[in-house]
């Protein structure tokens, strides 16, 4: 058979296809996801994570971060808590023995609260904070003090607090820095991190703000090229979020991605806000944005904070400020012709200049490419959504990833607008999956028993019987509204066993048409040759179809032969799931069965044996005769005597205790006592008796 | 089987012979001879006993068992020292004999009733 030119190329088309899809995969997983903007979930979430307890937070850094958060997503303070936090701020600040920490903290409140603070009050702080500049050592010292400056001239514009040796101080910060862009946090300290970097800029840009006189500008020029530096070193989600990691852990301070990248945002935006020129590519810009964006609602307090408080810098920075793209809803939905919705707004969820939104392309799940559409979406400017009135041609259910790029009105914006280019979003366009044409037949063979139309996904009660020469066949054919062929995810077909023994199998298609032929005789042995009433379900479902549907679709009487000697018994059937985990059958336990004794009669007999010796052996000594002529009369050597005899017999007696209800310890301790006794007193007796016995021998 | 007259004599007269031998030893050694008999017959009532009914507290059986049997053996030992003809122990006295005698005596039933339990 020739092969025609049309196949012929359609082959080599579908192995390009298949490359091209091997090579889609790696780039479509990059950079496609969803960022939503701040919303009311964040302003629920601050209200509970940042309640005061009694009235008061525990420190000032807390009660900042607390009415910061607030100030930001525009919850209402309480009065009373302004009043007790007052009270703490104005203690701080009286305090003589306050550091600059906790001056800055307290000012930092102040800059929110607006307590009441005198202006003399402020002029004593101000010559505190400069003492300490001059004699600050570690970058956090400089950190404190020179926010504590910046923070005074926000609040009171009669205090003077501009610094005398500006370029000193700035030298001696900069002494702190390291060549990768980090900064350290002391000279003495050899860490460097990345945090310390982003406190270091922005103690540089407070230092500049606050300069008597102009900063030299290489300085300046130096700093900007550290920035840059830093920036090498920024790491990269694959769904576009960029972030600041540090590789130690910080001694002082929260620890992980969130404080470093906030600080280092902060530190960019404070230096941003006193020179013009920073050229940070806004793809990065973006990509901190998407970060802070995409840990979508913290669950503590500090990340929260964190999160809020760089966002609101983000917000209006003069380097270039983000617009996030976010869909309300990804999942659109063909039957009720759901229309594509999308808004562009910043990152706190205000209104974005005037710009057009415009959907670039459709991928269908698992393509590269795709036509360029270039659609105008239509803004509506009540509700500030941009919508498309139909979907693209040709875009049926499925998964799809739609891009879409933002174009600036005025092209002035597009220095200060970070857009970032293409926007891929995923989305789902799910609907109704028509089911026709569906049968259910026995076959003998090759031959159609009887067959039976099928209402499908409707309710059906089929009555099959077949035995295991025959075949079951079950068909069916699924089109998408579009009137495309469709593939679901699950296709299953489940016989059930009358005992409960499942068997599932997977419809296989061609095209458009379904079909499963279960042939009995070769699955005599995988049914463990359970003949009887097979309950038959199908199941036919799918992310994108709207009818997925789970069918009990009758049942089939199999007759199946008798299962031989050897046959794999059917797994056991669960009873019943609770009763796993049920009390289990009670043990009771069985004691060891004591000995048998003897009667008590055998034993007291035997113990009245055992003394008989001992009897006959008292009479035995009478017989032989013995005496006592060899006991000694005189006193003395009679008293040892007798106390030796006295001795053994206490030792005896002592055993005797000792066997009864004494223990080892006390017997040993008795014993050595007796002992020493014993010995001598045996000695002495045994001696007079020796010396006598050898005075009759020499005698 | 039947003993032939000649043997019967011979036995007899053996007997005999021991016996009066036996006589001849001094009372001391003597009343150290009836002391082992009366262990030793101490030791095979309660083999009997266990025999009957059983070893169940061994501990106590052995510990019955040992001590007579211990002592019995520290008599004999006692016997060798104080016995006269013997060469070997002619510079021991037998009150030296008897103190160790009552002193092994004394350890060995502690340990017994340690372990008699």
């Amino acid at each position: 058979m020739k092969i025609s030119p049309a196949e012929d190329s359609q082959a080599m088309a579908r192995k390009v296809g298949i490359i091209a899809v091997l090579l889609a995969v790696a780039s479509i997983c990059e950079a496609v996801a969803i960022f939503h903007p701040i919303s009311e979930s964040h302003r629920s979430a601050a209200l509970e994570l940042f309640s005061p307890v009694a009235g008061s937070f525990s420190s000032l850094e807390e009660a900042y971060e607390a009415l910061r958060t607030f100030e930001v997503l525009g919850i209402e303070k309480k009065p009373d808590v302004k009043d007790h936090t007052c009270n703490s701020v104005v203690d701080t600040l009286s305090l003589m023995s306050s550091n600059s920490r906790d001056l800055y903290h307290a000012l930092r409140v102040n800059g929110l609260l607006k307590c009441e603070i005198s202006n003399e009050a402020l002029t004593g702080i101000v010559s505190r904070l400069k003492d300490a500049v001059k004699d600050a050592t570690s970058l956090l010292d400089y950190y404190h003090s020179i926010g504590g400056l910046l923070l005074i001239k926000d609040q009171s514009s009669e205090v003077d607090v501009l610094l005398e040796n500006a370029d000193g101080t700035l030298r001696s910060i900069k002494a702190l820095s390291q060549s990768d862009g980090r900064w350290r946090y002391s000279s003495s300290n050899p860490e460097s991190s990345t945090r310390a970097a982003g406190l270091a800029f922005e103690t540089i840009s407070g230092v500049i703000s606050l300069a008597a006189s102009a900063i030299d500008e290489t300085l300046i020029g130096t700093l900007k090229k550290d920035i840059m530096k830093l920036f090498d070193s920024i790491e990269k989600y694959d769904d576009g979020s960029y972030y600041f990691d540090d590789k130690h852990i910080d001694a002082s301070g929260h620890q992980g991605p969130l404080s470093a990248t906030s600080a280092v945002v902060r530190g960019l935006t404070a230096f941003a806000s006193t020179s013009e020129s920073l050229n940070i590519p806004e793809d990065k810009i973006l990509g901190l944005a998407r970060f802070f964006l995409g840990i979508g609602v913290p669950g503590n307090s500090k990340d929260l904070y964190y999160q809020i408080d760089t966002l609101s810098h983000l917000e209006n920075n003069r380097v270039s400020v983000p617009l996030v793209l976010s869909l309300p809803a990804t999942v659109l939905s063909l039957t009720s012709k759901d229309k594509l919705k999308v808004k562009v707004s910043t990152v706190l969820g205000s209104s974005a200049p005037p710009l057009s939104v415009k959907l670039m392309q459709v991928f269908s799940s698992g393509s590269k490419d795709a036509s360029v559409l270039n659609k105008d979406l239509h803004f509506d400017p009540k509700e500030a959504i941009y919508s498309l009135d139909d979907l693209p041609e040709g875009v049926d259910i499925g998964e799809y990833v739609f891009a879409f790029e933002i174009v600036l009105s005025d092209p002035e914006y597009k220095r200060k607008f970070a857009t970032g280019g293409r926007t891929k979003v995923p989305v789902h366009v799910t609907g109704v999956v028509k089911v026709d044409n569906a049968k259910a037949a026995v076959l003998e063979g090759d031959v159609v028993e009887s067959e039976k139309k099928l209402d499908l996904p409707g309710k059906n009660d089929l009555a099959l019987s077949a035995n295991h020469l025959q075949k079951l066949r079950l068909s069916f054919m699924l089109t998408t509204p579009f009137g495309k062929p469709f593939k679901p995810h699950q296709a299953l077909l489940k016989l059930r066993h009358e005992t409960g023994v499942e068997h599932i199998f997977v419809v296989e298609n061609s095209g458009r048409h379904f079909e499963i032929t279960l042939d009995f005789l070769g699955l005599v042995e995988k049914f463990f040759y359970l003949s009887g009433q097979y309950n038959i379900d199908l199941t036919v479902g799918d992310a994108v179809m709207e009818n997925s549907f789970l069918e009990p679709l009758g049942s089939v009487e199999l007759d199946l032969p008798k299962a031989p000697e050897k046959a794999t018994q059917p797994p056991p059937q669960a009873a019943n799931p609770y009763l796993r985990y049920g009390p289990k059958a009670e043990i009771a336990h069985i004691f060891r069965a004591p000995e048998k004794r003897p009667p008590q009669e055998v034993s007291f007999a035997f113990l009245g044996l055992v003394l008989v010796p001992f009897l006959a052996f008292l009479v035995g000594l009478l017989r032989l005769g013995v005496n006592f002529k060899n006991f000694p009369t005189s006193a003395i050597p009679a008293t040892f005597a007798i106390l030796f005899h006295g001795g053994i017999a206490a030792v005896l007696i002592l055993y005797v205790l000792f066997w009864l209800k004494l223990d080892l310890f006390t017997t040993l301790k008795t014993l050595g006592l007796i002992g020493i006794f014993l010995m001598f007193v045996g000695h002495r007796t045994l001696s007079h008796l020796a010396s006598t016995s050898a005075k009759l021998k020499s005698a | 089987m039947v003993k032939s007259p000649a043997t019967k004599d011979d036995a007899h007269a053996l007997f005999h012979s021991l016996r009066s031998a036996y006589s001849a030893t001094p009372t001391n050694l003597k009343i150290i001879d009836l002391y082992v008999v009366f262990a030793v017959s101490t030791a095979l009532i309660q083999v009997v006993y266990m025999a009957i009914v059983g070893s169940f507290p061994f501990n106590s059986f052995l510990s019955g068992v040992l001590s007579c049997v211990g002592t019995a053996v520290l008599a004999v030992c006692l016997r060798i020292q104080v016995n006269k003809e013997n060469k070997e122990f002619k510079d021991l006295p037998p009150e030296r004999a008897f103190a160790d005698f009552v002193l092994c005596n004394l350890v060995l039933h502690l340990v017994i009733m340690n372990f008699l339990g």
